[in-house]
Formats: structure tokens, C-alpha cells, sequence
């Protein structure tokens, strides 16, 4: 069986046929390329092929490249190794666009069209980019770009090189910069693809392309003499603007700590001012370096293969089938509303309940409204939304919970108010129905304590707004038996979130690292760092909010009460009495973030966030002398990252890529790094303790090294070695 | 060691740098001959009589590219035996050029040079031959690169100086430089330009704007505001660079900030024995020279760095200086050095400068050791500082002493 086969019909088309064995998505592997140099080598020899069509045998034309090939090229042979592969992809490719023909005249090569039914994503592009023409399928639901950089890395097999070539930097940099994905009719607007045709006309309208063209149509613009890049070079004028403002945008909006985008950009401009095949070799050496950067691998692993691990079940226990029918939401607020919509949308039907029924009605009413922005943006069809609204019911009546396999409790978080939910909700559902409390702050086995059925009761913590947020943690309580788990991830699953699975214990993963990070932020002022220079320190270090806008965002009062509820529980050994000082006062002078109008921020009537709050400045006046940016930053990735490491110490985190995925996805930790523990194994386990020894000795005993921590940079040991998961059939 | 003596600095007056200005009609090569037979006729140069013509030109490209010293030389009246050097250090190019000169005299390379340089910014745009730092991804990047602007209002953020106090400096520099052309301060420097029937083209400084209040400064919209919060957003650059500021408060517009003029200055530098061959008299001592580098991103903070290296070098204190001329390229630059320093601002640029009279980029290194010189004669003082900041973070000095 091979990937790649070709057939010659009697016009002299020569048809090559991509379709690689037990897999539902063709993806490129080096075996498949050589396959493909060998059917292109023996078409462009046969005297009696006219032409080629290069299409695939699935729905769709190709998802990509396998990302284990290029970890393969990099373990096996370095810099080198990838280099050197990656220049023969660009010899195959170039060997397609030169199709034979005398590099003179530019005459006498042989038609190549790629023929795309569906889906064209990644080298599944970038190899069409090098044919003749592309015509894909008028096919609604095909995606078509180049990802690549949503990943980490960015097009290396030319794509980077051809598409600007082609649309000139300022159109490309959508694709190229931020992977935008289009539909056919997009692609072929946006310039990216030649042509859309009916899907029953694909290979017809392909062959008779091949049999119509002439010399010129096989000659890019970049082969033909007197070639200008469209929207001017580096150097011109034009293109000048374009590439001053490229540079400055792309910093400004990584921040400086994606190689990826940086690299890009970088073969892209050095690539515009020397001929096509010099260009192609830049970007080899670009991808090359971006390959062999820490973070690309850091990135592929959480963001892609992890991810993707997780999503298909990686740790979910042996359990039948727990798809999830009839989904019973308890409490229409905010979350509540929110998971309504989320199950709905995923075919699940819902009953929405709350105390009184114009609550329940507006929770689902919340649903109306986010279909209805959908529908404005041409992305729902009322059809749909009718569909979708039709599946909720809002009822104040708990006997509508009759025949619910999953329940998912949204009340205040009040151990009294849910144990009385628990407990009427058992009164009605049936036997086999499974319990999820979406709390954040109260401990799962405590809860469970009001369940007639605790190995049935479960937490499912989703994050706020609920159908924007990608990760969904699940909490094992002592007693949460393995079939709950399996419900849980099912559930997950079917409204296509990214699930990790923790242990119960004060504030589960997320919760538990965020908290330090935040009070972190809150200490630094109290100390007088300037607030400016800690939020643009955790930005600098690739968090998506400083911690003084997060809990804006999140809430003072929020923070004030998990203070308080801490601080009983932990007794004489809570560490956070300086963050709090700073959090009450906050509080007390009515400023309780983002809701208020009024935090750590000024925001205008309109809720439009302003600056920092003029009166903090007074209140905690800067100190003359202020810690350098790498200290702060320290402190605030830190923060987090022993918790993660703690977590695991603990066995509240019992699979690293868990903690990884889930630190990225639900609270948008430093993605460049790949999660804390893809940090710690770039910086290394012996750097870390120095860092924490630091720490502790300047800002005290929260920074001191975990024993577990202190034993791997004894050994010399990373995380990805020490606690690699053997890959489990998904 | 050999000493190097000023003989003679003149200057062109300023024209507008755009198409309705009245040196816009010549080219930069006319401009630069014109000013180099000045210096020619005033000190009856004959044949081999400098060692090279030093000539500061930052945009050489089209008629200002290709060496423009040579083309200079070659269309003036100097002897074709005499070189020719164009050299660009941006703003300070000519006054790297009278440096050069001076150091080369000093080392015993030659007994004399002609030094300065020219700009004719409305035929030959800013920016126009490219800038890998600005253009190049993995330069810019590396660098923080924002335009002078921004880095400008950066300087005034860090150092907290108000649009109010920027513009009060623009007023002051317009009403010196009023007052000075009043009183007849520039006419032994300024040669006014003619054209080869000698009829006059130029004999005054036409950028000014005497009257200039803090009213119409008020009414000017901020030049760099959309830029950097805006399209491409300069300032998340800046503050990614400077992360204790939380935004960037953009003070400068066209009012505060250097004129784009054309214009050309020269210096005649020679030994003690160049002068005793020539019959010239030295008029001023050049003590010192000196250039540095600095963080590029803030740009324009070189002149503090470089005159505390010079001082140094020289064994000088700031006191011993009575004079300053700090180049005007944007309010916050002398702002920055007279904070720095706490100089009095009587003594710093004391007959206005580059806001009000206009910053020809080439020459106006030349142009202040000229105004510096002139002043301290005016003044009977002896010791003068000239400073200018530098596109990409550079700073470059000179003390003169009159002899």
C-alpha cells in the first residue's frame, strides 16, 4: 500500500492520486514524498503524458504534515538533518513548478494541476502552491490555509516563500501570520486558489485545464522575466511602509517571545530582495532555526499532539460509551446559561433550571442572543438557531429532570445551597444519572458528601464566558467512581472542549496556580513595584493579561472572599497577608474591578478599560529604585509554576501534558513555553532551582525549590523524560 | 601633539524643504560648491591647499549619492587635487566631518581640511536611501525600532517633561533666533546664496516663524500619536522597552521639533603652521572630540551620555563649558540635557536653533560649531560645548576654546 498512486488515461493525463492507507486525512510523511518524487520523475519522463492532475482519493485533499516526521528530522540528524530534508521537499516542489519545462525559454514543461475535493491544509497547500493552477471543489466545509504558525512553527516548504510572491507581503500576512483559514470561495478571493468548480467537476474541469494550456499559464510570475512583487519589495516605497509597520506589529503583538512570527517575517524580508530559488534556501534555514528553538517543540507538543491526546481520550478510564443524551443544568446564570448553550449547540438536549422561571428564561434566552450574533455574521442560519433554542427547556420544575444522564449544577457556591440541589435533584433522576457540581473554590468530596451516590458525583469546572473558554477540568473526588470520569470526558468531548482530569484539593489545577500569580502582581505593588512594569512584565513574558487586569477581570470581591475562606482554613500559615492589605482596601473603597468600573484600573462609562488607576500611584507610591524586568517576571511565572509542580508532587496533577495543556487553555499560560512544565524543561530543572534559591532567599519561603524539583536538577532529569506517558490507543 | 584650529566656519542660510523653498532650485551639488568657493574666496585657498574635503551627508542617494564630496569638489572651484570624503553619521554628520578632520590634523595627516556637509531635504527625501533598521525584521526586532518621533515622546515620558514645557522651548528658540537675526549675530557666518549671474537666491533663514506663541503651538495636533497607538502601534514597542511606563505621552508636533530645511555649512580646520603659511588667524581651539553609542529605541538621549564622555576625556567639568549649543531635533532632547546637566538655559543655545531656523541633517554639526564659535567671539567667553543626539542611538560632541 502506498500513498501515492498514478493512472494515465488515454488523453495522456497522467492522474496522481493521493491517498494514504487507514487514515480518514491524508498527511505528508518523507516515505509519501518520495513516493511522489517518483511518480512526478516518471510522468515528466513518459513521452506519451500530456499532463498531471494531482488530487486525493478522500473527501478531503490533505490535513497537513506529520509533525512526528519533522521531531523525527530533528532528533536524528539536528540542524542539519532538518535542513537537509527540508531542501529536498523544495526540490521535489520546484521540480512540480518547473515542470520540465527549459529554464531558458520557459518552454516545454508539462501541465500540473492540483485538484483539491476538500481540505487543503498546511503542505496539503503549500504543495498545491507549487502546481499550476489549483482548483478546489465547491465545498462549503473545507478548510484552506497554512496553520502553521497556530502551532509554533510557520509554511517551510515553500509556502511562506510562493504565497508572497504570489499576493504580495501585506495580503499574505494573514495567512502566513495568523493562519487565517478560509472556505474555497474565500480562498480563491483572497487570491490563495485559481478557481472553485461544482464538486461532481473537479477532476473534468482539472483535465481540461491540462489539455487547454499553453507555455505561458505554466510560468509563475516569479519565473517570468521583469517580475515585481505585488505591493512593492522591502525597498520600494510602498512596500517600505508595509514592511516597517510588519516588523513593528508582529513584535507588538508576540511580544517578542514567538520565534515563530519573528522568523517568518524575517525570511519573508530577506526573501524579497534576491531571485525565487535563493529565497526558498532562506526560508529553509529560517524554519530550520525555528524548528531547533525549544518552543516550537514546546508548542507542537502542548498545542497539537497533547491537545489532541487529550481530546480523544487519552485518560479516560475503561467505561462503555457515556455519550451524554439529556444534559439537566441547575442554576441559569452566567455558567449555567453558558454550558446550556455549549450542550445545546452539541445536539445534547437541556433543561435549564432555576428558582424562579424568569431566571431560567433569561439563561436561555443568553443562548438567543449569542445564536443571534452568529446569524449576523452569517455563521448560524436561523434554521439552526431554531433548532438549537428548541433543545432547551427552561423550567423552575424538577421533575423536567426525568430521564437526565448528566447533571450539571451552576448555584452559588454555598456548600448549604448545593447540598439541598444534590439531594432534590437525586429525588428525581434516575439511578444511573451522573452528578457534576461546576464549582471553583469548594472541595468535590466535601460536596459529594450529599450525594446518596458519591461514586456517580463529579466536578466539571468550566471557565468563564463558557463558549469561548477551550478547557474544561474535571475533579475526581475521593469516592468519584471511573464511570463518572468516562461521563465526564464524553460529555467534554461532545461539546468539543479539551478536558484534563485532577485530583480534589483546594482550588483543583487552574484555580490553584492562577490565585499565586494574581496575588503574586498585588504583593509587587504593595512592595512598590510600579504597577505599569508588572503587567507589562507578565505580557513581556507571554501572559495574555497582567495580573492586576486579570483580577479585574475575575473580581476584588471574588478575590477578597477566596482570601478570607483561605486564610480560615489555613490558619497561622497563611503566607498572604501583604496581598491582602491591597486586595481589601481595594474593596473597601468600592473598587472591585471590571464590574464596578472601578479596580486596579479607571475604566469610562462604557466599561472601556482606561489606565491604571490613578490612585494606586498614591496609594503605593513606586519606590525610587525598581526591580529589572527579569526579576518581576520570575516572580510571576514562578508563582504559577510551582504550583504546577506541586500539584504533581501532590497527585493532584497525575499526567503532565495535563498540566500543560490545561495551564495554556485555561489561563493562557505563557503558550511560547508550552505550559510550566515545558518552561521548566526548557530553562532546566538545575536553572529553575537556582531561580527558586534566589527567590526565596530576596522574597521568602513561597519560592523555595520543590523537593521534586530539587531531585530532577540533582540528576539532570526534564520533565518530558522523567514523567513520559506511553501512548495509550485513543 | 599637533593642535587643530577652526580658521573659518560658514554657513548657507536655511531654505524651506519643500518645493516652494528658495534653495529648492539648486542642486546639492551647486549648494555644496557654493559653499566650498566661500571658504575658497575667504581664506585665498590655492591649488593642494587642504588635504580633503570632509563632507557630511546623510541621504546619498540620486544626486547626493556617489561620493558627494568628489562631485562637490569637482564643480567648485577647488583644485581637482583635493579628494574628497562624503561620510553619514546622521544628524552628526557635520560634525563628525570638522572631528575627523581635526583628529587627522591632530594625528599629523595633513596640515588642514575643509569640513561640513549639506542636506537638501526637499529634493532628496529623508529616508529615502532605506534603513535596515527599520525595514530589516531581525534588526528592527532586536533593536525595539520606533521612528525618532516616538523615541522623542519616549524621552519625554521617562523624563517627565510636559507639552507645555516643549513648547515653551520651541517659543523661546524662535524668539533667540528672531533676536539674533536682528541684532546681525550671523553675518560674518552666513553667505548668502546666488546664482551665477550673482543674483541672490537666499540671505536669510526662512523657516522662522518670529511671534511664535504657546497659543499657536496649542492648536498643533501631535505628530506621532497615530502611529504609535494606532497604525502600526510604535508605542507597544517602546513600552516593551521601557516597561515600567505604562503608555507613551506624545508631546512633539511640526512646532517643537526640527524644520526640514536645505542648507550647507563648512569649517576650515588647519594646524599652527597652516595658518602661518596661509596668513590666517586661528580663531578657536579644538579641544576635544568625542562620539558614543546608546540604546536606540529612546534614540535620542546620545548628547548626556557623550558629553559626560567628553568631559571625562577631557578632564573637564560641566562648569568649564560656557556655552552650549545642543542641536534642537526635538524639544526633549534639550530638555533631557539641560536636566541632566542642571545648566542654565541662558547659556544653551543661546541664538535659537533647529526648531526655529530648521535642521538640514548633513550640516547642521557644522552649522552649531559655527554659531558656538561666533557666540563665544560675541560674548568674550572661551569654552563652548556642541552636541547633537543620532538616529539609532548615537551621540557625538565637540569643544572648541578660543584662542
Amino acid at each position: 500500500m502506498t500513498d501515492f498512486t498514478m493512472t494515465t488515461d488515454t488523453d495522456g493525463i497522467a492522474t496522481i492520486t493521493w491517498d494514504v492507507p487507514e487514515k480518514s486525512m491524508n498527511v505528508m510523511s518523507l516515505v509519501g514524498f518520495a513516493e511522489l518524487d517518483g511518480l512526478i520523475d516518471a510522468a515528466l519522463a513518459d513521452a506519451g503524458v500530456k499532463g498531471i492532475i494531482l488530487t486525493s482519493g478522500k473527501k478531503d485533499f490533505a490535513g497537513g504534515m506529520d509533525l512526528n516526521v519533522i521531531a523525527r528530522m530533528r532528533e536524528e540528524g539536528g540542524a542539519e538533518g532538518i535542513f537537509d530534508g527540508v531542501m529536498r521537499m523544495h526540490q521535489i516542489l520546484r521540480k512540480i513548478e518547473r515542470a520540465g519545462m527549459d529554464p531558458k525559454t520557459l518552454k516545454g514543461g508539462k501541465p500540473i494541476v492540483a485538484a483539491l475535493p476538500g481540505t487543503a491544509l498546511g503542505i496539503g497547500l503549500e504543495l498545491p502552491l507549487s502546481c499550476h493552477r489549483i482548483i478546489a471543489a465547491d465545498n462549503a466545509r473545507a478548510k484552506i490555509g497554512l496553520p502553521e504558525i497556530m502551532v509554533g512553527i510557520f509554511p517551510g516548504a515553500g509556502g511562506t516563500t510562493r504565497l508572497v510572491r504570489k499576493l504580495g507581503a501585506m495580503m499574505a500576512a494573514p495567512f502566513l501570520l495568523e493562519g487565517k483559514l478560509s472556505d474555497p470561495k474565500g480562498a480563491k478571493a483572497g487570491g490563495i486558489i485559481d478557481e472553485v468548480v461544482p464538486a461532481g467537476e473537479l477532476l473534468a474541469r482539472a483535465k481540461e485545464w491540462v489539455l487547454n494550456a499553453k507555455d505561458a499559464d505554466l510560468v509563475k510570475p516569479w519565473d517570468a522575466k521583469g517580475y515585481k512583487m505585488p505591493g512593492g519589495a522591502p525597498y520600494h516605497p510602498a512596500g517600505f511602509m508595509t514592511f516597517v509597520g510588519a516588523s513593528a506589529m508582529v513584535h507588538g503583538k508576540t511580544m517578542g517571545v514567538y520565534p515563530a512570527a519573528k522568523a517568518l517575517l524575517s525570511a519573508v524580508y530577506e526573501g524579497a530582495l534576491v531571485p525565487f530559488d535563493t529565497a526558498l534556501k532562506i526560508e529553509a534555514r529560517w524554519f530550520t532555526s525555528v524548528l531547533m528553538n525549544p518552543s516550537s517543540t514546546a508548542m507542537i507538543r502542548s498545542l497539537f499532539i497533547n491537545k489532541e491526546a487529550l481530546e480523544k481520550g487519552a485518560n479516560r478510564p475503561e467505561a462503555p460509551d457515556q455519550t451524554v443524551r439529556k444534559v439537566g443544568i441547575i442554576g441559569a446564570g452566567m455558567m449555567g446559561a453558558g454550558i446550556a448553550y455549549v450542550s445545546a449547540n452539541a445536539g445534547i438536549e437541556v433543561v435549564l433550571i432555576d428558582a424562579a422561571q424568569d431566571a431560567a428564561d433569561r439563561g436561555k434566552a443568553y443562548s438567543e442572543s449569542i445564536l443571534d450574533k452568529g446569524i449576523s455574521r452569517r455563521k448560524v442560519t436561523p434554521e439552526k438557531k431554531a433548532e438549537v433554542l428548541g433543545r432547551i427547556t427552561a423550567t423552575t420544575d424538577y421533575t423536567a429532570l426525568a430521564g437526565c444522564d448528566l447533571i450539571v449544577e451552576a448555584v452559588f457556591e454555598d456548600m448549604k445551597v448545593k447540598a439541598d440541589v444534590t439531594a432534590k435533584v437525586e429525588a428525581v433522576v434516575g439511578p444511573d444519572c451522573i452528578f457534576a457540581t461546576n464549582t471553583s473554590t469548594l472541595p468535590i468530596s466535601d460536596l459529594a458528601k450529599a450525594s446518596a451516590r458519591p461514586d456517580q458525583f463529579i466536578g466539571i469546572h468550566f471557565f468563564s464566558p463558557v463558549d469561548k473558554m477551550l478547557l474544561v477540568e474535571i475533579i475526581r473526588g475521593k469516592e468519584t467512581g471511573d464511570r463518572a470520569v468516562a461521563k465526564a470526558l464524553d460529555y467534554v468531548r461532545q461539546i468539543r472542549k479539551t478536558p484534563i482530569v485532577v485530583n480534589d484539593a483546594r482550588f483543583f489545577y487552574a484555580n490553584r496556580c492562577i490565585i499565586p500569580y494574581i496575588n503574586e502582581g498585588i504583593r509587587m505593588v504593595a512592595e512598590g513595584v510600579a504597577p505599569a512594569l508588572v503587567e507589562n512584565a507578565a505580557k513581556l513574558v507571554g501572559m495574555p493579561l497582567g495580573p492586576l487586569q486579570l483580577v479585574d477581570e475575575t473580581s476584588i470581591d471574588l478575590g477578597v472572599k477566596i482570601a478570607k475562606a483561605t486564610k480560615l482554613a489555613m490558619g497561622d500559615t497563611y503566607p498572604d497577608g501583604a496581598v491582602d492589605t491591597v486586595l481589601f482596601a481595594m474593596a473597601d473603597q468600592g473598587r472591585l474591578g471590571k464590574k464596578a468600573n472601578a479596580g486596579f484600573y479607571s475604566y469610562d462609562e462604557a466599561g472601556k478599560r482606561q489606565g491604571l488607576w490613578e490612585g494606586l500611584e498614591a496609594q503605593y507610591p513606586a519606590a525610587d529604585v525598581q526591580p529589572d524586568l527579569s526579576s518581576v517576571q520570575q516572580r510571576l511565572l514562578m508563582a504559577q509554576v510551582l504550583e504546577a509542580v506541586r500539584a504533581l508532587e501532590e497527585g493532584v496533577l497525575t499526567d503532565i501534558r495535563e498540566g500543560d495543556v490545561g495551564a495554556v487553555l485555561g489561563w493562557g499560560f505563557a503558550p511560547w513555553s508550552g505550559g510550566p512544565f515545558g518552561w521548566l524543561d526548557i530553562i532546566g530543572a538545575a536553572r529553575a532551582v537556582e531561580i527558586c534559591d534566589a527567590l526565596a532567599a530576596s522574597h521568602g519561603a513561597r519560592f523555595a525549590a520543590p523537593a521534586l524539583l530539587r531531585d530532577m536538577a540533582a540528576k539532570g532529569q526534564q520533565f518530558y523524560t522523567r514523567f513520559a506517558q506511553q501512548p495509550k490507543a485513543a | 601633539m599637533t593642535e587643530a584650529y577652526i580658521y573659518d566656519a560658514v554657513r548657507t542660510p536655511r531654505g524651506k524643504g519643500r518645493p516652494d523653498g528658495a534653495l529648492h532650485e539648486l542642486t546639492s551639488v551647486a549648494l555644496s560648491a557654493n559653499i566650498l568657493n566661500a571658504v575658497k574666496d575667504r581664506n585665498g585657498l590655492q591649488g593642494h591647499a587642504v588635504e580633503d574635503v570632509i563632507w557630511g551627508n546623510v541621504t546619498q542617494v540620486g544626486e547626493q549619492g556617489g561620493c558627494l564630496a568628489r562631485s562637490a569638489v569637482l564643480l567648485s572651484e577647488l583644485d581637482q587635487s583635493i579628494p574628497g570624503l562624503a561620510i553619514n553619521r546622521f544628524c552628526a554628520s557635520g560634525m563628525e566631518a570638522v572631528n575627523l578632520a581635526a583628529n587627522q590634523i591632530r594625528g599629523g595627516a595633513g596640515h588642514a581640511y575643509i569640513a561640513g556637509g549639506v542636506e537638501m531635504m526637499g529634493r532628496v527625501a529623508m529616508g529615502s536611501d532605506g534603513a535596515a533598521i527599520a525595514v530589516d525584521p531581525s534588526l528592527a526586532m532586536k533593536t525595539y525600532f520606533v521612528p525618532q518621533g516616538i523615541s522623542a515622546d519616549i524621552i519625554a515620558t521617562q523624563y517627565g517633561f510636559t507639552r507645555d514645557q516643549a513648547d515653551a522651548l520651541a517659543v523661546e528658540s524662535q524668539r533667540r533666533a528672531a533676536e539674533a537675526w536682528a541684532a546681525g549675530r550671523f553675518a560674518n557666518s552666513v553667505v548668502p546664496v546666488r546664482d551665477r549671474n550673482g543674483l541672490t537666491i537666499l540671505d536669510h533663514d526662512e523657516y522662522m516663524r518670529p511671534g511664535t506663541d504657546m497659543q499657536a503651538l496649542g492648536a498643533l495636533k501631535a505628530s506621532f500619536k497615530d502611529m504609535g497607538e494606532v497604525m502600526p502601534g510604535f508605542d507597544k514597542i517602546a513600552l516593551m522597552k521601557y516597561p515600567h511606563l505604562e503608555r507613551i505621552e506624545h508631546i512633539h508636533h511640526a512646532g517643537n521639533s526640527s524644520g526640514i530645511v536645505d542648507g550647507a555649512a563648512a569649517v576650515l580646520i588647519g594646524n599652527a603652521e597652516f595658518g602661518r603659511a596661509h596668513g590666517l588667524k586661528p580663531r578657536a581651539r579644538i579641544r576635544a572630540t568625542a562620539k558614543i553609542g546608546t540604546d536606540p529605541t529612546i534614540m535620542l538621549t546620545g548628547p548626556v551620555p557623550v558629553t559626560e564622555k567628553i568631559l571625562k576625556d577631557s578632564g573637564m567639568s560641566i562648569s568649564d563649558i560656557d556655552l552650549f549649543e545642543v542641536n534642537e531635533a526635538f524639544a526633549s532632547v534639550v530638555l533631557r540635557f539641560m536636566q541632566a546637566f542642571d545648566v542654565d538655559p541662558a547659556k544653551v543655545n543661546p541664538n535659537g536653533g533647529s526648531i526655529a531656523m530648521g535642521h538640514p541633517l548633513g550640516a547642521t554639526g557644522a552649522i552649531i560649531i559655527g554659531t558656538l564659535l561666533d557666540e563665544l567671539e560675541r560674548t568674550g567667553k572661551g569654552t563652548g560645548l556642541a552636541t547633537l543626539c543620532i538616529a539609532s542611538g548615537m551621540g557625538a560632541a565637540t569643544i572648541i576654546e578660543r584662542v
